[in-house]
């Protein structure tokens, strides 16, 4: 048996269609170590001297700090340090500012704002002392009144959270509107049909299996900062430091080495990032920090918390005119969304869906609560899943009020292709699609009038059987720097490409994979473009002394945004290549044909120089053509036009027991649209895992709160993921609209799945509970709450 | 106290506190980072090590209580330079994608497929569901390691081609 490296290695292709260039099925060229136990997440990381950090947190949600005492965790003979908000607050450091321009405590000073924050840290010399010095520290509390239902948040007793806030009065956090609110009165008025549902979207957690960490090596004679973490961003993640500790710039490295999921939960920056650099300022020593289960959980950045009243308007034969919709969103403590500065609720504007209407307006209002910071995470796009959640909710809401076929509806008010690009009534500019046959497949894959005729009949015998309908057009790849920032740092992303001498290539990225599989896909891309084999590219990202300035990955923006870019620079590359090709070949540059992986004369293919001989030339002794300088490589920086607009459709088939009221996912079948796909292996396991993700939000997951602020979902056991068990065999298909403005056509897919399967299961479950009289019911469709919704009363989530 | 292991064939003898937890002993010890930590309550099996031919999740055994054994982490699963046909199977048929869970995982299912093997069973997609049920994915949603673990049980590893190149027109 060949070893799996003997098949990474590269091969000879003396037949061209053998190519191993372009776009398909490739194996992993990261897999080799994963599979080993040779991946270097960060808590492999061991440097000599190193210490551990460990954070003593709030077990209560709102209180003032009235004493810490550290006395006792000073002597632990271990422990070399023991930091409290007033220490920092000594070097300026006890808050941060937030990717949102609000600041958060890194340490408490004044008071605590949610269970689990930061109170203090221990530095030790192993992770079992560091815990032992937290045990150690003594901290009274006045116990204050917490805010917990968002929305009794703006009452005028309410208690007030950010009394830190100069003037700050309640606990409002910003408005937010879009859309035209008259037009979309006038449409609402005449409409022969208005349907209005209240609709929860809860909270939830990325929950990536990895938790956060990281390694401070702060090395005094260099004045350089090493730190190895848990980012999705690491190049954001090095201004903000320089910016917030006043370290220059060029003596901060980042370091994101393999992680272990992120799924949004590692985006933002987080206390313990922040204690460990001071601890390691502070002992002169290496310092790691790894949380565990539990305060990641309770402490880092949660998804979703939309309390939604949604509207929508329609003839009363079924053709959609408008949408409108009330939102209070619930941002906790301080507000740590991460999303482009003038986009305070993200891309939640596209909840328009896929649908041709007249008219739409979305108010919302945002309040800070006694409870973890966060809102944009897990795969959602800046929040549009809560976007394709409402309208795809709305939609089966009005198909149930009209006494019609949810996806005749659908695909009675879908987008035709003539309609792109399309400009929706609150202002994005979807740049193609082709609706219509994504979801006719998806209903031709499922067997959907088969089954709809099972479902009449077992509904004859008291069987509850649903059927579940979605179709989502997401909105990825943020994006153009006219319009999207981050603190200031245009969303756009660099990349850098060198050909060695013998012709093997290097290519840096801004983007950060957290299991993605970048390393394989941008081989990939560039070896589309430049004609070299995949296996003879080495992908670098994660390290800022390394890679060019980029934003990340995250919001399924990578194949968009630095996809673009890798395609770009190595045409680059080929046009610097194409004129020393005409200089070795004596021909003109226009007298060149490229054939992936060589240039030859046009009309003789016999004379031919391969990409590999031309990388030689570049670094070699022989003359370069007039003003061209040796080497061979490209940097460049794409600012996205647009974002990219994937679409699909998923249908889901759900039993549930009508004696125990558990749902089964018995079947479902996604097609997705990603305009070109560039590995549909890797497409596929995106795929899967995200609907994943839908199971677990649609049936199992919630971050939920006891009246006092007490967080019940802070560990594996109560915060439940789903496990092979509960996961159904996927069926995905797919149809290709490539994205028009997009080097290679492709669009993101990454946070498809988990934006557009939770309105599919929660509309089976929906769809099953029929007899019932139910239109609604809302997530987590747990055995107990679908038991409540069969007595007749659903209850809410918060 | 001093503690014996034979892991992965090679005898380790090291001090250790009563307290140490296996992983951590695995881990920081003895420089074995494949075995990984994902959760606080033993429900994610991203630990898990074979314990005398179990599958154990070494997070929740102490360092001390495993004197004596044999152990074997994924880093013991290769064998004069050939890999496992698991890890072998995992590749072929894209079982992971951040890595994370991989290791306890390749543990877990090859306990699995030796246990169905000695009591003579075959396995099928529901029996590995329910033999994995103690390990948790967030990437892959767990299909392409049912693919895996099925494929290895039936032996057919090694087969995958390294690339099936998609002919399709890319727009310029």
């Amino acid at each position: 048996m060949t070893t799996i490296e003997e098949r990474l290695q590269p091969e000879s292709f003396d037949d061209n269609d053998q190519k191993p260039v372009g776009y398909g099925r490739m194996l992993r060229k990261e897999d080799p170590r994963f599979i080993r136990g040779r991946g270097r997440y960060c808590d492999d990381i061991q440097l000599t001297g190193m210490l551990h950090l460990a954070i003593l947190r709030s077990p209560v949600a709102h209180a003032r700090i009235v004493s810490i005492d550290t006395s006792a965790a000073q002597a632990h003979p271990k422990v070399l340090a023991v930091v409290t908000g007033a220490d920092l607050a000594e070097k300026g450091l006890a808050w941060m500012p937030t990717l949102s321009n609000d600041v958060q405590a890194v340490l408490a000073t004044d008071k605590v704002r949610f269970q689990g924050q930061e109170v203090a840290f221990v530095v030790a010399e192993d992770r079992y002392a560091a815990r032992d010095g937290v045990e150690l520290i003594d901290v009274e509390y006045d116990i204050l009144d917490p805010v917990i239902d968002v929305r009794r948040a703006l009452e005028p007793d309410a208690p007030l959270i950010r009394d830190d806030l100069e003037g700050k009065t309640d606990n409002h956090c910003f408005d937010w509107e879009t859309g035209d609110e008259e037009a979309t009165a006038r449409v609402f008025e005449t409409a022969d049909v208005v349907v209005t549902e209240d609709i929860v979207y809860p909270r939830v957690h990325p929950a990536p299996m990895e938790t956060c960490g990281c390694v401070a090596d702060y090395d005094k004679v260099d004045g350089q900062l090493t730190l190895w973490s848990t980012t999705q961003a690491p190049h954001a993640h090095r201004t903000v430091y320089a910016l917030v500790s006043g370290l220059p710039e060029h003596k901060i490295r980042i370091i994101a080495p393999d992680i272990g999921g992120g799924f949004g939960n590692k985006v933002p920056i987080y206390p313990g990032y922040v204690c460990s650099i001071v601890a390691s300022l502070v002992t002169g020593k290496p310092v790691k920090w790894m949380e565990d289960r539990t305060e990641n959980l309770i402490s880092t950045g949660f998804a979703r918390d939309y309390v939604m009243r949604g509207e929508i308007a329609a003839t009363k034969d079924g053709k959609i005119l408008g949408i409108r919709t009330h939102v209070l969103a619930d941002h906790g403590a301080f507000n740590g969304t991460a999303a482009p500065i003038k986009y305070p609720a993200g891309f939640f504007g596209v909840f328009t869906g896929s649908y041709d209407i007249e008219a739409a307006h979305c108010k919302m209002t945002a309040v800070y609560t006694n409870k973890a910071p966060g809102g944009v995470a897990y795969a959602c796009s800046f929040r549009i899943t809560e976007a394709v959640y409402l309208v795809e909710r709305l939609v089966d809401c009005l198909a149930y009020d009209l006494e019609v076929d949810p996806a005749e509806l659908r695909l009675q008010n879908l987008l035709r292709p003539e309609q792109f690009p399309y400009t929706s009534k609150t202002g994005w500019v979807y740049d193609s699609g082709d609706y219509e046959p994504a979801l006719r497949k998806s209903m031709a894959m499922i067997g959907y009038d088969d089954l709809r005729r099972e479902q009449a009949e077992k509904r004859e015998r008291g069987e509850l059987m649903g059927i579940g309908v979605a179709f989502f057009t997401e909105a990825v790849g943020a994006g153009p720097r006219k319009d999207m920032d981050i603190l200031g740092l245009g969303m756009a992303d660099g990349c850098e490409l060198r050909i060695h001498p013998t012709g093997k290539a290097v290519v840096r990225l801004s983007c950060m994979s957290q299991g993605q599989g970048h390393e394989t896909t941008y081989a990939q891309i560039v070896a589309e473009e430049i004609g070299i084999p995949p296996s003879d590219i080495q992908v670098v990202n994660g390290d800022t002394d390394q890679t060019p300035f980029g934003l990340g990955t995250y919001g399924s923006r990578s194949t968009p945004v630095s996809g673009a870019a890798a395609a770009l620079v190595s045409r680059k590359v080929r046009d610097k290549a194409q004129i020393i090709a005409s200089g070795m070949l004596e021909v003109s540059v226009a007298d060149l044909e490229w054939d992936k992986g060589s240039f030859h004369v046009k009309g003789d293919p016999s004379a031919s120089v391969t990409i590999q001989d031309i990388a030689m030339r570049a670094h070699g002794a022989g003359d370069l053509p007039e003003g061209i300088e040796g080497g061979l490589e490209a940097q460049i920086c794409y600012n996205p036009s647009n974002l990219t607009y994937p679409f699909g459709a998923y249908i889901c088939v759900v039993d549930i027991d009508p004696g125990t009221a558990q749902v089964k996912v018995r079947r479902f079948v996604a097609v997705d649209d990603c305009g070109t796909r560039i590995n549909e292996m890797i497409i596929e396991g995106q795929v899967h895992g995200g609907l994943t993700d839908g199971v677990g939000m649609a049936l199992m997951e919630i971050i939920a709160f006891d009246d006092d602020g007490n967080c019940l979902s802070g560990s594996l056991m109560d915060y439940l993921i789903p496990t092979a068990l509960e996961t159904p065999t996927w069926e995905t298909g797919s149809t290709v609209t490539p994205s028009p403005h997009h080097p290679i056509g492709a669009k993101g897919v990454g946070e498809s799945a988990t934006v557009g399967s939770p309105p599919a299961i929660v509309n089976a479950v929906v769809d099953a509970l029929k007899p019932y009289g139910i239109r609604h019911a809302d997530m987590p469709l747990t055995p107990s709450r679908v038991w409540d919704a069969m007595q007749g009363h659903p209850t809410p989530p918060i | 106290m001093r503690v014996t292991l034979t892991v992965n064939g090679v005898e380790r003898t090291a001090d250790v506190e009563p307290r140490t937890l296996l992983v951590h002993h695995l881990r920081e010890v003895l420089g074995l980072t494949g075995t990984n930590v994902g959760c606080d309550t033993t429900s994610c099996g991203a630990c898990t090590v074979h314990l005398d031919g179990q599958s154990v999740k070494s997070c929740t055994v102490l360092a001390v209580q495993a004197e004596g054994c044999e152990i074997t982490t994924i880093e013991g699963m290769a064998t004069d330079g050939q890999l496992h046909p698991m890890q072998v199977a995992f590749m072929e048929n894209h079982g992971l994608q951040c890595g994370y869970c991989t290791p306890g995982m390749v543990m877990a299912s090859t306990a699995l497929v030796a246990e169905a093997e000695a009591e003579g069973r075959t396995l099928d997609e529901a029996a590995v569901r329910e033999g994995l049920e103690g390990n948790l994915c967030r990437c892959t949603g767990y299909q392409n390691i049912v693919a895996s673990v099925l494929a290895c049980a039936r032996g057919d590893v090694g087969n995958a081609t390294e690339v099936q190149v998609r002919r399709e027109e890319v727009p310029a």
